[in-house]
C-alpha cells in the first residue's frame, strides 16, 4: 500500500466516526459556528485504541524521554494496563548513544511522504533509514498504531506543552485535556499546542501514528538529566496512558471548551550580511514562553546593546523562545495566536467495548 | 598526600606572617591559606593572624612588572555561546575592551567546534595543554584539537616561558547555577588573587565565586594555561548552544572589570592586601551507575540548582529511577559545584566537592 492510499485510508477511518466532511476541518473560532454546533450535538467515536508506543530519544540529547524509555525497556510493568500495554521504543539510538541531537539529518523531520516512499539508497542519511525502520513497525498497514507518544525536551520555558500536529485527532485533543485537568503543576504547567499543518506536510514522527501527542518539557538543557522535569514527564505519560484505559473500557468523555496555542509564524534572528546572528533574544523576552507579547515590546538586542522591537500589530503568543536546536533552523521563537475550541464529546465505536482482558 | 601539604603550608604561612619574616619556604610571595573560617577551630586560627593586624601589615608588598599582552579566549568550547559570541563581537569592535597601557587580543580557539556548534571536534580543547601534547611528539595523525592547541601555545605561550601572555581570561559557560565563576589555577599567584578580589568587589551584590582547581587529581591542563596569570571565567547556568542576554552581560561584566583592574595597576594603583574566600576543589563526584556502565541514578531534585550551598552528611545527592536514594556520607560540609554540567556526563563527574578556604594576599603594586 502506498503511502497516499495509507494517508486517504486514514482519514477515512477518523471521519468515519464523527460527522465530518473530507474537507479541511475547522474548529477555531466563529466563522464555522454552523457546523461546530452540528458537531458538539453528537460525540465522536473512535474505535479501541489497543497499541500504543511511547517514543524517547527521538532526540538523542533530550534526556527526560531517553531515560524514560532506556527504563521502561527494562522494566515495562509500569506500562501496562487492563486494556492494553503500551511499548517503549527509541527512536534514535545511534543519536541516544552519542547524545546529539541527530547523526546526519533531524529524524522528526523525516516523517515525509517523500522519504517514507523513496527507494532505499546507500548514500541515505542515517536518520531516513530509521524512519522507515519506524514507519513499517508502527505506521503502515496492519501494524499502524492507534496513539503515539513522543518525548522532548526544549531549552525553553515551555513548561509541559501537549504538542499536536493534527487539529483532526480529536482523541488526542481529550488526552491533552485530560492530563491538564489531572495532573496540575505550578511550575510546569499543561499547555495545548497545535501545529496546524495539512496531512500531506506533516513530516514529524508522530505523523505515522493513527493518534499522537509530543510531550515537549523545559526548560532543560540538552544532555542534561534534572530530576523534576523527568518525574513531571512520567507523571503525564502515566496519566496518559490512564485516560487510554478509561476510554478502552467504554467511559464516555463529554465535550469541553480550552485554549488552543496554534502556530502563526517562526522568526529568525537578526543577521548581518555574512549570515551571522547580529542579535540575542532580549532579556525582557527571555523565558517568556506563552506570555502574550504586545507590539512595541522589545524582542532582540544587539551586541551593542540597542534594543529591537516587536513590530506586529496583533498580541501574539511566543513559544520555543531561545530553543538551542532552532538556531540552525534560524528559528529564534515561533508566535502563536491563542484559539478557544470548542471539543465534541468522545466515547468508544458502538459495539467495541473491550472484553477486559489483555490481548 | 594533598592534604597535608596544605597543612604545612597553612602553618609555615602562619608563623612566617606572624613573626612578620618575608620569608616563605614554600614560594616567593608570602601568604596565607586559611580553612573555611565558619568551624570553630579554624575560626580561632583565623583570628589569630586577623587581630594582631600585623600579619597583613607587616608583610611587604609584592610588585609586579606592568601587564602588557592580554588574552580573551572565546570557544574553547565551541558550543559555550557567551564567549563565542563576545569574542566574535570584540573581534569586529575591538574598542570595547582596549586599554591603553596594554595589548589586549580577542582570539577564538577552537573555531571548527565553534563553527559546528559542538564542545569539540576530536578531544577537548581545555584538556591538553600538557607539555607532552604541546611538545609536539606524538605519532600519526593528531587529533585537531592538539594541533590547535601547539598553534595557540606558540601564539600566546610558550607555556612556562616569559615570552607568553601575561593574562589570559577563558570564556566559559555552564549548565549548572554557578553564577558568574573565576577560576583560578593557583593559591600562591598574589596578582590573579587581587584581580579576583577587584572583580567580585565590583561585581557585587551580584554573586561572583571563586573556585580553586589547584588540586593534583583535579586539576587539569586548560587552555589558559599557557599565560603567567590565567583565569577562567564560566558564567551559568545556561544550556549548550544557546546565548542568554543576562549571562552575556554578566560575563561582559566581568571581563570589563577584569581589564579595569589591569589597566589601574598599570596605572600605579596600589592594591591593599585582601584576603579571598575561594571553593578549594576536593574530588569529583560520579553518577551511581549500573553494571554495564550506565548512569544508575541522577542528581536528587534537592541538591540540583544548589551549587556553592553546603551539602551536609546526610544530604541527598541522587535518585534512581525506583526512587532509591543515595545520600552524602562525607564526616564534613562540603560545598558542590558544577552539579549536572552537561558536558561533565562523559566526564564520569555528577559533580565536583569543595571546600571553603580563605586565601591571602600581599599588597600589590607595579
Amino acid at each position: 500500500m502506498t503511502r497516499r492510499e495509507e494517508s486517504n485510508r486514514y482519514d477515512g477511518e477518523i471521519l468515519s466516526g464523527s460527522e465530518r466532511t473530507s474537507e479541511k476541518v475547522y474548529y477555531f473560532g466563529m466563522q464555522e459556528g454552523i457546523r461546530l454546533k452540528e458537531m458538539l450535538n453528537s460525540a465522536c467515536q473512535c474505535s479501541l485504541v489497543s497499541r500504543v508506543v511511547i517514543f524517547g530519544g527521538t532526540h538523542g540529547n533530550e534526556m527526560s524521554g531517553v531515560a524514560l524509555a532506556k527504563h521502561w525497556l527494562k522494566e515495562p510493568s509500569e506500562l501496562q494496563r487492563k486494556t492494553f500495554v503500551a511499548e517503549p521504543c527509541l527512536a534514535n539510538p545511534l543519536a541516544v548513544e552519542k547524545c546529539v541531537r541527530y547523526v546526519d539529518s533531524d529524524l522528526n523531520r523525516c516523517f515525509s511522504e517523500e522519504i517514507l516512499r523513496s527507494p532505499e539508497s546507500e548514500s541515505d542519511p542515517y536518520e531516513f533509514i530509521r524512519a522507515r525502520e519506524l514507519y513499517q513497525k508502527y505506521g503502515s498497514g496492519s501494524c499502524l498504531y492507534d496513539f503515539i507518544f513522543d518525548l522532548h525536551n526544549t531549552t525553553s520555558h515551555m513548561g509541559a506543552t501537549l504538542l499536536r500536529c493534527s487539529a483532526d485527532d480529536i482523541m488526542s485533543l481529550h488526552l491533552a485535556n485530560y492530563l491538564q485537568s489531572s495532573s496540575g503543576s505550578q511550575s510546569m504547567p499543561c499547555y495545548n499546542y497545535l501545529i496546524d499543518i495539512p496531512k500531506k506536510d506533516n513530516v514529524y514522527l508522530q505523523n505515522i501514528g493513527k493518534h499522537s501527542l509530543c510531550l515537549e518539557l523545559g526548560p532543560q538543557p540538552q544532555g542534561v538529566t534534572r530530576a523534576d522535569v523527568l518525574s513531571r514527564m512520567r507523571e503525564l505519560v502515566n496519566c496518559g496512558l490512564d485516560f487510554i484505559d478509561l476510554f478502552n473500557q467504554g467511559k464516555e468523555f463529554p465535550s469541553f471548551e480550552t485554549d488552543i496555542y496554534r502556530v502563526l509564524s517562526r522568526v529568525d534572528y537578526p543577521r548581518d550580511s555574512d549570515g551571522e546572528i547580529s542579535a540575542i533574544v532580549h532579556s525582557g523576552l527571555q523565558d517568556k514562553d506563552y506570555v502574550p507579547l504586545k507590539p512595541g515590546h522589545p524582542i532582540f538586542t544587539t551586541m551593542n546593546g540597542e534594543d529591537l522591537l516587536y513590530d506586529g500589530e496583533t498580541v501574539v503568543y511566543p513559544t520555543f523562545i531561545n530553543e538551542a536546536a532552532y538556531y540552525e533552523k534560524k528559528v529564534a521563537f515561533i508566535s502563536t495566536e491563542k484559539v478557544h475550541l470548542k471539543v465534541p464529546a468522545l466515547k468508544l465505536e458502538t459495539g467495541a467495548e473491550h472484553n477486559g482482558t489483555l490481548q | 598526600m594533598f592534604r597535608s601539604t596544605l597543612k604545612v603550608l597553612q602553618q609555615s604561612s602562619l608563623r612566617v606572617k606572624f613573626f612578620g619574616s618575608i620569608h616563605n619556604p614554600l614560594g616567593s610571595v608570602v601568604r596565607a591559606v586559611l580553612p573555611d573560617p565558619s568551624s570553630v577551630y579554624m575560626l580561632r586560627r583565623w583570628s589569630l593572624v586577623r587581630t594582631p593586624g600585623l600579619a597583613v601589615n607587616m608583610a611587604t608588598s609584592s610588585s609586579h612588572s606592568a601587564v602588557r599582552r592580554v588574552a580573551i579566549f572565546g570557544g574553547t568550547h565551541g558550543n559555550e555561546l557567551s564567549g563565542v559570541l563576545l569574542v566574535k563581537h570584540w573581534l569586529k569592535h575591538g574598542e570595547e575592551i582596549a586599554r591603553r597601557s596594554m595589548e589586549v587580543r580577542p582570539f577564538i580557539t577552537n573555531p571548527k567546534a565553534v563553527e559546528k556548534c559542538v564542545r569539540y571536534i576530536d578531544t577537548d580543547l581545555n584538556r591538553v595543554f600538557d607539555n607532552q601534547s604541546l611538545s609536539g611528539d606524538q605519532k600519526g595523525k593528531v587529533p585537531y584539537e592538539i594541533e590547535q592547541a601547539r598553534k595557540i601555545n606558540s601564539l600566546f605561550g610558550p607555556k612556562g616561558s616569559k615570552n607568553g601572555y601575561d593574562v589570559i581570561l577563558d570564556l566559559h559557560n555552564t549548565t549548572a547555577h554557578m553564577g558568574a565563576t573565576l577560576i583560578l589555577e593557583n593559591s600562591r599567584d598574589d596578582f590573579t588573587i587581587q584581580m579576583c578580589k577587584y572583580i567580585q568587589t565590583s561585581m557585587a551584590p551580584e554573586s561572583c565565586a571563586v573556585l580553586l582547581i589547584e588540586h593534583p587529581g583535579v586539576k587539569y591542563a586548560t587552555t589558559r594555561s599557557i599565560a603567567k596569570h590565567p583565569i577562567g571565567i564560566e558564567v551559568g547556568p545556561q544550556p549548550q548552544g544557546v546565548v542568554r542576554a543576562d549571562i552575556l552581560r554578566t560575563m561582559k561584566n566581568v571581563v570589563n572589570y577584569a581589564l579595569d583592574f589591569m589597566q589601574y595597576f598599570n596605572e600605579g594603583t596600589e592594591f591593599p592586601p585582601c584576603s579571598l574566600e575561594v571553593y578549594r576543589v576536593l574530588e569529583k563526584i560520579d553518577y551511581p551507575r549500573n553494571e554495564s556502565g550506565d548512569l544508575g541514578a541522577i542528581i536528587h531534585p534537592s541538591l540540583q540548582d544548589q551549587d556553592w550551598k553546603p551539602l551536609n552528611p546526610g544530604d541527598p545527592m541522587f535518585i534512581t529511577m525506583d526512587g532509591e536514594v543515595t545520600c552524602y556520607e562525607g564526616e564534613n560540609t562540603v560545598y558542590p559545584t558544577f552539579v549536572n554540567e552537561a558536558a561533565y556526563y562523559e566526564k564520569n563527574q555528577a559533580f565536583a566537592k569543595t571546600e571553603k578556604v580563605t586565601l591571602m594576599a600581599q599588597a600589590l603594586r607595579l
